[in-house]
């Protein structure tokens, strides 16, 4: 027992030991004090001339038996303050009893490559993020024997650690204040749908699928999601987290107040901001990210006069999505300059002439001087002030809608510059419209995909509302198949609709039928598992059956099938989504 | 985790029985039949001249000094343990191997090795007369040493305790050999704790499945003993089902109390190296020293009795960790029933209830 040889003993027993280390044949056995029994035994032993070694066995055996019959527990310290009560309903049974099957499942059969029969779900890990999803949509909180588990998965799996912590609630954070294997949970904001904190992995961490929302405007959250796990954290103590706490436990509590209250959360920055040190107000400003508004202007526009280059870019960032800030309008002011829409003989023509340099005003407003990409410095320059300028501007100037002005010639070969920079505004600015108009129909078979559209067609699509994504990549699938999807279909929400999953079967069955290898298509495989709407397991299965493209393929189906099954048992288990449930999120 | 009350070896055939001839089902007092004189009498011959050289080595040991233990391997006993083997006395032999581990245990290695020597002394010279030891603490004895006996035998010989027995918590190791189930039941009438064991090859588990928190009503033969605590299972056991309403949770007792029961089981039997008990209303403290289970109630300024204790969690095994948590978890800081095997190392934790009553296995 810890402690029990820290203060000498009464009964001698330290004498015992010493004489037993040293050998009784070197040193006599010692005359033992304490209780009676022992000294009645030591003076037995001495009365009979008892082998000294033999005398001393008996005396330690007598002392070890007499303290531990007689050992009392230690009067205790402090006790740790209870784990704040949980208000959620506890899972259904079922559903409990499968959480617990993929928390320890988590070396399942991942290869799908592999032999594996066809009777086995994919592998269970992968599935363990859509549970979560599933289960904290619905409201659930985990049994409490579960959540060690889950935090260690966690721990191992920064991308589940959104949903995990969240449904691990008050006793999650409870524990992670006691285990600093967990203390990543700590960081995280209750309710929120990405880390708040530690330096360098701002933001959702982004799957293979890319499947949470975009840009900066992208769904914020209802109010009062924050107190989803019962973890409505009043202010009361948050002015001493914000004087004394650690950094990850600020850079939380100012995260938390933006989502209840912007203007407090930017009272507060501003009150310290003067003394932070260059790389905490970097990530602090990155926390004003949730509710941007025009009364943060002032502060952001004074932070481009910031000494850290890096705090000036976020600034000027955080400005260009506010399309009516200065920033707004001087980047504005820029493009006019530089991009006129005049008439030429041949028609209406964008004559586009770049800044012939970087002048102060421009590097204020964080526009790098010069070009780090490939590009030209004018190029550069063009590209940052035309993707800075509120897209209103193009429209509203000639009252054309985006569709009309994206057809437009484009002099001196600018037009490329031109797309890819209107294209990064839409992202930015969150602008459908826009991002509509550039992604156009999805191309003709003829047409190599991305070749000179403009911007990234899967940033370009997560802008879209899901249904239009959804038609926008179902019709792509069906015209170019599978070898170029693999983003945008991870742009789509989760589970896909009925016509983008027809779609997706269908370019599986045509690759099958033209002999393609079922694992050159492993990584759709994977995100048909976890995305395909459970319905689609019976056409997959009858595919399976057909036997279209031979053994491989039909074991690929049919474990697909398999996986969709094992997906809608689960849904199934955790009930239907309530209508208005403590967190509606719309890309997943 | 050695000790539990349960008897050290129970992989061995019962008895040198068989071979010591002639008595089988001559109608002995069952008292007598174990090893006593008549039958088994030249194994249990071996075992008494096994066990009066082992004292003759420990003796020599303390003779020569136990410093000279650091350093020397396992080597030295492994010799000692094989003539253990050979003299048919496994109890022993295992606790003699158990010994070479001791001085590579850490801190106060010394005094933790006097007192296996001075406990392994004690079984030798008791079983050098166990003739003349009173029956139960002779069954102990003997048992201790090795010897098996048949679960048939106890059946036979050992009036059955009926009653609906709550099953309190599960246990399962696996050696390269052996895979072995430990489920500790509770009588809902009598109060009585009893272990049952049941084995099954490597890999595979072992026959015997009782949920814990479900209750089978059973006959229950204890093995004799000084502090019965392992059975058997009789036959003729209803299914398990689920306790009445509010029955699912067993009384406990305090950290003080808890450790009395330990210190009186030793009466008995001064080889146990915990006892199994259940707490009631203790709290788990993690700590970065080690984790704690103490009293909800009480003051915290005075442990002597009345007032609040504490005991040191000790969890063997690699599995400690994540059952520890799930303590945690279920506790979240407020007062839980935890059943577990309290004894001189601290308490281990076997199963924990919550506070609507639904257990949670910390050793699966």
């Amino acid at each position: 027992m810890a402690g029990r040889h820290q203060e000498p003993r009464p009964d001698g027993w330290e004498e015992l030991v010493a004489t037993a280390l040293l050998g009784t044949g070197r040193r006599a056995l010692p005359g033992t004090g304490g209780a009676p029994v022992l000294s009645r035994a030591a003076g037995a032993a001495a009365a009979a001339r008892t082998d000294p070694a033999a005398a001393l066995l008996a005396l330690a055996a007598l002392g070890t038996v007499h303290r531990r019959a007689g050992l009392r527990p230690a009067p205790r310290g402090a006790l740790p303050g209870a784990a704040p009560d949980d208000p959620r309903p506890p899972l259904p049974g079922a559903a409990a009893t499968r959480l617990g099957m993929l928390l320890t499942e988590r070396g399942g059969p991942a290869g799908r490559a592999g032999p594996a029969g066809s009777g086995t779900p994919a592998g269970l890990p992968e599935l363990l993020p859509q549970w979560l999803y599933a289960a904290r949509a619905r409201g659930f909180r985990v049994p409490a024997p579960l959540v060690p588990a889950l935090l260690d998965a966690a721990r191992s799996r920064s991308e589940l650690r959104p949903d995990a912590v969240a449904l691990a609630g008050p006793l999650g954070r409870w524990l992670a204040e006691r285990n600093p294997d967990w203390r990543f949970v700590l960081r995280m904001v209750p309710g929120a749908g990405r880390a708040a904190g530690a330096a360098g992995t701002a933001g959702p961490p982004q799957g293979p699928g890319g499947q949470r929302p975009q840009g900066h405007a992208s769904s914020p959250p209802a109010p009062g999601s924050g107190t989803a796990d019962g973890d409505g954290d009043g202010t009361a103590d948050g002015d001493g987290i914000w004087e004394e706490g650690l950094f990850a436990e600020r850079v939380t509590h100012l995260t938390r107040l933006r989502r209840s209250d912007p203007a407090a959360g930017l009272r507060l920055l501003r009150s310290t901001w003067a003394a932070e040190r260059a790389e905490d107000r970097l990530l602090f400003l990155d926390a004003l990210q949730d509710g941007l508004s025009p009364d943060d202007e002032p502060f952001l526009e004074a932070a481009l006069n910031d000494r850290s280059r890096n705090v000036r870019l976020t600034a000027a960032e955080l400005l260009s999505a506010l399309t009516g800030s200065a920033l707004a309008r001087r980047m504005a002011e820029r493009a006019r300059a530089a991009v006129r829409l005049r008439r030429g003989p041949g028609g209406e023509v964008f004559a586009v002439e770049p800044p012939a340099a970087c002048d102060e005003a421009m590097r204020r407003d964080g526009i790098a001087e010069h070009s780090p990409t490939g590009r030209g410095d004018r190029a550069w320059w063009l590209g940052e002030i035309v993707a800075a300028a509120p897209l209103a501007l193009w429209t509203a100037e000639t009252g054309r809608t985006p569709e009309q002005l994206l057809p437009l010639p484009v002099s001196d070969g600018w037009g490329d510059d031109l797309r890819e920079a209107w294209a990064r505004a839409a992202v930015r600015q969150n602008d459908a419209g826009w991002a509509r108009a550039l992604l156009g129909p999805p191309p003709p078979p003829d047409e190599r995909p991305g070749g000179r559209r403009a911007g990234a067609p899967a940033r370009l699509l997560a802008v879209l509302p899901p249904p239009e994504r959804a038609a926008w990549a179902a019709a792509f699938v069906d015209v170019h198949g599978l070898g170029e999807a693999f983003q945008m279909l991870g742009a789509c929400a989760v589970p896909w609709t009925a016509g983008l999953g027809a779609a997706v079967v269908g370019a599986l069955e045509r690759a099958a039928g033209a002999g393609a290898y079922p694992w050159s298509h492993s990584g759709v495989l994977g995100m048909a598992e976890r995305a395909l709407a459970p319905e689609a397991a019976d056409g997959v299965e009858s595919l399976a059956a057909a036997g279209t493209g031979g053994p491989a393929w039909a074991e690929t189906f049919g474990r697909l099938a398999c996986t969709l099954r094992f997906r809608a048992a689960m849904l199934a288990e955790l009930g239907p989504l309530p209508p208005d449930g403590p967190l509606a999120r719309t890309a997943r | 985790m050695r000790g539990c009350g349960v008897p050290r070896v129970a992989r061995v055939p019962a008895g040198g029985g068989c071979r010591g001839g002639g008595h089988r089902g001559a109608g002995r007092p069952a008292r007598r039949a174990a090893g006593g004189p008549g039958r088994g009498g030249r194994r249990a011959d071996r075992a008494a001249a096994g066990a009066a050289e082992l004292r003759l080595r420990l003796a020599d040991g303390v003779r020569r000094g136990l410093a000279g233990e650091e350093g020397t391997g396992r080597s030295a006993w492994d010799g000692v343990a094989a003539r253990m083997v050979d003299a048919q006395a496994p109890g022993l032999a295992s606790r003699v191997r158990e010994l070479a581990a001791v001085p590579a245990s850490g801190p106060d290695w010394p005094g933790r090795l006097l007192e296996e020597y001075a406990l392994l002394d004690l079984l030798a010279a008791a079983y050098g007369r166990v003739d003349r030891l009173p029956a139960p603490l002779a069954a102990t004895v003997r048992s201790r040493v090795g010897f098996t006996v048949e679960a048939v035998e106890v059946l036979r010989t050992v009036p059955a305790v009926r009653d609906r027995w709550l099953v309190l918590g599960a246990h399962d190791t696996a050696d390269e050999r052996l895979a072995t189930r430990r489920l500790w039941l509770r009588g809902t009438a009598t109060g009585r704790i009893a272990l049952l064991l049941s084995h099954g090859r490597a890999g595979r588990a072992a026959d015997l499945s009782l949920p814990v928190g479900l209750v089978v009503e059973a006959d229950l033969a204890y093995h004799p003993g000084a502090r019965p605590l392992r059975a058997v299972l009789g036959p003729g056991a209803g299914p398990p089902a689920p306790p009445v309403p509010g029955g699912g949770v067993p009384p406990g007792v305090t950290v003080g109390g808890a450790m009395a029961e330990y210190g009186a089981a030793l009466a008995g039997d001064p080889w146990l190296d915990s006892w199994p008990v259940v707490l009631a209303d203790v709290v788990p403290v993690p700590g970065p020293e080690g984790w704690r289970l103490a009293d909800a109630d009480g003051d915290a300024d005075c442990g002597d009795g009345e007032g609040g204790g504490w005991i040191p969690v000790h969890a063997p095994g690699s599995a400690a960790g994540p059952g520890l948590w799930r303590l945690a978890a279920v506790s979240g800081g407020r007062p839980v029933t935890v059943f577990g095997e309290c004894g001189h190392r601290g308490f281990a934790p076997v199963t924990v209830w919550d506070a609507d009553g639904i257990p949670t296995g910390l050793r699966t």
